[in-house]
């Protein structure tokens, strides 16, 4: 399979080395050239080295996303830092070049849940830290013997 | 009308004072702390702090009862949101956004954002219309009488390279008065064969500049 992820920050570099070492084609689009120091970090060799590709660009950029090789993915993830460039370009992905796995990450729980119903494949780490964090509350048993 | 406006740059600002002049009720979005109070002096309670890509802050402004929605931050990707959010999710029939980068106008487009304004892009195509084809220079308008004299390059491959001056296919109104070549020139006669790396004088009745550069264009 062939995964381009767009954003290398924490997440998507992450994402992009467990799938290049899952022995997936991989191809990582940033606008900064030096996001590839998260790819190439605790690796034995350089990211390119192991066969993963990098292309410096803006995610709105046709040009860009074409180098990156939007063309031929089966699997497209937007995990830049911004939620409204995530949106738009999974949308891009989708509707122009009909990327068959669309995933989008959103960090503002209204803007992920309306995009979802609209049917995006949304993903929102602020709303899954919530609902740990509630059911990590929940379930703890006081023993301070204070109500409930 | 109820107007909402997101982005309170000058665009914004302007088009919210005009606006308020018209009669129409405006509520202005702006998610720069600084640039909100400096606009909040003059438009007061018609300006609201925060990021008009959250859902919670259009609602709040009242974007449910807005006749008209127009998105002009400075970030293409926050306008065609707001836009799509407002045509789709709050039923807004008009919309206007602003294009900030006109290569991303096909983006707007594939979203169903309708209409997109790019200000770049307008001022491309009156310099277009300025200048309609690279090479091509006004060496003279005579606007009383209607006439212009133009120099055009001929640049390999064009219709032109290698035609004669009566087969190039001129419009009635519009003649070759002299070509220049090696540092000379001549005028020509209807045999005279026109080549690559001319440059041609033509005086043209005003009007038929588009069909003549026609001849001399690169498919």
């Amino acid at each position: 399979m062939f995964v381009l992820i767009v954003g290398s920050g924490r997440v998507g570099s992450a994402v992009a080395k467990s799938m290049l070492s899952d022995g997936h084609e991989v191809s990582v689009l940033d606008e900064n050239p030096e996001a590839i120091a998260l790819l190439n970090r605790g690796q034995d060799e350089s990211w390119e080295d192991l066969g993963g590709s990098f292309t410096v660009g803006t995610a709105l950029e046709i040009d860009a996303l074409l180098e990156a090789g939007i063309d031929r993915a089966d699997a497209f993830l937007a995990s830049t830092d911004g939620d409204n460039t995530n949106i738009v370009i999974a949308q891009i992905a989708k509707k122009r070049f009909e990327v068959e796995l669309v995933v989008v990450r959103v960090l503002d729980p209204g803007r992920a849940k309306w995009y979802a119903q609209q049917g995006l494949q949304t993903v929102c780490p602020t709303q899954t830290a919530i609902e740990l964090l509630e059911a990590a509350v929940r379930g703890h048993k006081s023993s301070r013997g204070g109500a409930g | 009308m109820y107007v909402l406006i997101v982005g309170a740059g000058k665009v914004g600002w302007n088009l919210a004072r005009e606006l308020v002049e018209k009669e129409n009720e405006v509520t202005v979005i702006e998610s720069n702390r600084r640039r909100y109070e400096v606009v909040e002096e003059e438009l007061e309670h018609s300006i609201h702090y925060g990021d008009g890509t959250e859902l919670w802050v259009l609602e709040r402004a009242g974007i449910g009862r807005a006749d008209l929605v127009i998105a002009v931050t400075g970030d293409d990707e926050d306008n065609i949101l707001i836009c799509q959010m407002a045509q789709e999710k709050y039923s807004i029939e008009r919309v206007i956004a602003r294009c900030n980068n006109p290569r991303n106008l096909q983006h707007f487009e594939l979203l169903g954002i309708k209409p997109a304004v790019s200000a770049t892009d307008l001022i491309l195509r009156l310099i277009e219309h300025e200048v309609p084809k690279y090479g091509l220079v006004h060496l003279l308008d005579l606007k009383e009488e209607r006439l212009e004299i133009i120099e055009i390059e001929v640049p390999e491959g064009c219709p032109a390279a290698g035609s004669t001056v009566k087969d190039l296919g001129l419009p009635d109104g519009a003649l070759v008065i002299s070509i220049l070549r090696d540092r000379g020139g001549f005028v020509p006669v209807g045999d005279s064969v026109i080549t690559a790396g001319d440059e041609v004088l033509l005086v043209l009745d005003i009007g038929l500049e588009e069909i003549v550069t026609e001849r001399f264009a690169c498919p």
